[in-house]
């Protein structure tokens, strides 16, 4: 195997962690609430500028711009929940998405209005430039990314697996009333899971603001990859999201590199197709 | 009649006012719809071509005796029609040409302009032009390049701007001049997204090569407003080409430069095709890891005090930005498109058409490095001309070819960062 092909790949697990970090916010208020959130990207651009606000008003890097964003998306998620979403549950379907889709509006024309439409970017090697090790490059941006993208599955994974929280926030997703029987208040617990899935999502941001370009309409790039990798992964699967992360960054960086860029989707939505057909529940999503 | 119907009368009666007294006004207005791309993946360009327009507005509106030869500017309005001012209505054609269509046909039918502007992206102009022809108005094109908009036989549609073929010639006698210089510049690579624009431009600078008798060695086409680049620029470090001919909006344009330093990767040449590397927001972004990446302009600022140096100022006090080419060739189209309108002496579709194709502006008339405008049958403006810059220092475009433009030689091979 040629180094290229190795680079290739590497590369793509990269890509594909970072796929994973910014899909496991979408995940969680999917698998727990029915919820699609197409405002999803959009929050991911909002932590995006809040990492650059920090960088050009306290020339902060990423150690002051993750935490900071995690934290502003997190109190943005809260507020969400108790202005939209406590509401637009109780509607239709299309209310939900009609509801999600003119907040994804609304935060995309702001930060328009705001910031402007100027593509902006922080400035190379801001976490410490490029490895190269036998011929190999890897970006630190991307590593941190990455190994941030495993912890936060990590951390997911067992707070929802391991914790009491987890515990009340599953029953809640189970079976509202049932739980609201037992003491638990949906609302607290729907407002907790939002601030963490919105929390994530903003870190997702900031850590992807060190290797790419910021611009409000940001979001809609992003935003179809993790629908994607979330159907793949399984609704409110955080792991599941990992591994069709990593596997979508792969066959993308693969299929991009041997075939062609042109053709990369194409190989990477008909292997989509094929495999919900087979497996409509995705990886590791509940039958 | 209970009050719902008053009410409804009043309504009625307080609008048809409305319309009568806007009928008035009107006589002295003249409307131009301008359709750009003022959301989505290039709305940076709407809102630098939107700040462009009004400052183009504002010469034609008032009084500015300063810059000389400039049509319309010395007087307040349009002479031709009793000092009537312009007016644009913007639309946002959100990048896409569906939409771009929908737009040009509300500012037709709804709007009343007396013309179309626009519309940017190659893709776009095809459509919302194609409803101009439809309805009988014109359509002045001022930036977009793909060479099959005015092979469409309009009648009503009418370029500015130089397009794909004319560059592409110039590459090819650029790259001769620098290989007689030393510079190796046998295989080539054309990295193109798979818009309107990518696909065409890149095959008229391949047939331009092929004419010359070099086959274009490496081809890379990538979806636009692509998430990650790193199998394009491994596919061009693996198969080392001399020069790489970009031709790529603002945002992959980022990417790209992003992703070459990422992955360590300088071709000897870049050369790009004006778009995402003529926005000043690419250059604030990623000008520092692009140095000595050459590029096509028309526009060239011009000594202080010129009317050139003027506009540039003034473009600069309204959208904080340093004038670029894009903008320029904006600007310079809707002079054209109003001289033409002011020498109609009317808002009538056919009177502009056939003032359009009597153009005939020189180039000490321009604000733009073109030879002069006019337009022959196809529309399509023969005296366009341009000029290679480069990004020496990372922050400003330099002129470097041909030699009697040239503000410096050019710098190879190509530096990055």
């Amino acid at each position: 195997m040629s180094f290229v092909l190795v680079q290739v790949i590497v590369g793509g697990l990269l890509l594909g962690a970072v796929y994973a970090l910014f899909s496991s916010g979408l995940t969680l208020v999917w698998g727990m609430m029915n919820i699609v959130n197409f405002a999803h990207g959009d929050f991911v651009m909002l932590g995006m500028y809040v990492a650059y606000v920090v960088y050009t008003l306290m020339g902060g890097g990423p150690i002051l711009g993750a935490p900071l964003a995690t934290l502003v998306l997190a109190t943005v998620g809260v507020v969400v929940y108790f202005a939209l979403i406590r509401d637009i549950m109780k509607g239709p379907m299309l209310a939900q998405i009609l509801g999600t889709f003119g907040l994804a509006l609304l935060l995309r024309y702001s930060v328009f209005w705001w910031f402007g439409a100027n593509f902006l970017s922080m400035p190379p090697n801001i976490v410490g430039g490029t490895y190269a090790f036998a011929g190999l490059r890897i970006e630190a941006s991307r590593l941190l990314a990455g190994v941030v993208a495993l912890l936060v599955t990590l951390g997911l994974h067992l707070l929802l697996t391991r914790t009491s929280l987890g515990s009340k926030m599953l029953a809640v997703a189970e079976d509202q009333t049932a739980a609201q029987l037992m003491g638990i208040r949906p609302d607290t617990m729907q407002a907790i899971a939002w601030a963490i899935a919105a929390g994530a999502t903003g870190l997702a941001g900031a850590l992807i603001a060190n290797f790419f370009y910021i611009v409000p309409t940001v979001g809609e790039t992003l935003g179809i990859v993790a629908f994607v990798t979330v159907s793949l992964g399984g609704f409110g699967s955080v792991p599941g999201a990992l591994v069709a992360g990593l596997l979508i960054g792969v066959i993308e960086s693969l299929s991009g590199y041997l075939i062609g860029a042109i053709y990369k989707d194409i190989v990477v939505y008909v292997l989509f197709l094929l495999f919900l057909w087979f497996r409509p529940q995705g990886l590791m999503g509940k039958t | 009649m209970n009050l719902k119907h008053v009410t409804g009368l009043l309504c009625a009666a307080a609008m048809s006012l409305a319309l009568a007294s806007g009928a008035q006004a009107q006589d002295k207005v003249v409307k131009i719809g301008a359709i750009l791309p003022m959301s989505g993946g290039t709305a940076s360009i709407g809102a630098h071509a939107k700040a462009a327009l009004e400052v183009a507005m504002d010469i034609i509106n008032n009084a500015h005796p300063e810059l000389g030869n400039l049509p319309l500017a010395k007087n307040a309005g349009l002479a031709g029609l009793g000092g009537a001012k312009i007016e644009i209505v913007f639309a946002d054609n959100q990048g896409n040409p569906a939409t771009g269509q929908n737009q040009a046909l509300r500012l037709i039918t709804e709007d009343k302009v007396a013309a179309v502007f626009g519309s940017y992206q190659s893709g776009v102009t095809l459509t919302s032009s194609a409803i101009a022809e439809k309805y009988g108005i014109p359509f002045l094109n001022s930036e977009s390049v793909a060479a099959n908009l005015t092979e469409r036989g309009f009648k009503w549609f009418f370029r500015t701007t130089p397009i794909a073929t004319d560059f592409a010639k110039a590459y090819v006698d650029f790259l001769a001049d620098i290989k007689a210089q030393g510079a190796k510049t046998d295989a080539i690579a054309l990295v193109h997204d798979n818009t309107e624009y990518g696909t065409s431009v890149a095959n008229t600078i391949s047939a331009a090569f092929k004419e010359k008798g070099q086959a274009i060695a490496v081809d890379v086409a990538y979806p636009v407003n692509a998430t990650d680049l790193q199998g394009q620029v491994l596919q061009l470090k693996d198969k080392k080409p001399d020069v790489i001919i970009m031709i790529s909006y603002t945002s992959d344009a980022i990417l790209f430069a992003k992703t070459m330093q990422s992955l360590d990767y300088k071709p000897a040449v870049l050369l790009a095709d004006d778009a995402g590397y003529s926005d000043p927001s690419f250059i604030k972004a990623v000008g520092k890891i692009s140095q000595g990446v050459f590029n096509r302009s028309s526009w060239s600022v011009g000594p202080a005090g010129s009317p050139s140096a003027i506009i540039a100022d003034m473009y600069k006090k309204k959208s904080g930005e340093e004038m670029d080419d894009t903008v320029g060739r904006q600007m310079q189209g809707f002079f054209v498109l109003a001289d033409a309108i002011d020498r109609a002496g009317s808002t009538d579709p056919a009177k502009i058409q056939a003032a359009l194709k009597a153009t005939d502006l020189k180039a000490e008339q321009l604000m733009m490095g073109y030879k002069g405008v006019k337009f022959d049958d196809k529309g399509q403006n023969v005296l366009a001309s341009g000029l290679i810059i480069q990004l020496q220092d990372g922050e400003n475009y330099t002129a470097v070819w041909p030699k009697a433009n040239a503000e410096k030689p050019p710098v190879l091979p190509y530096k990055g960062w």
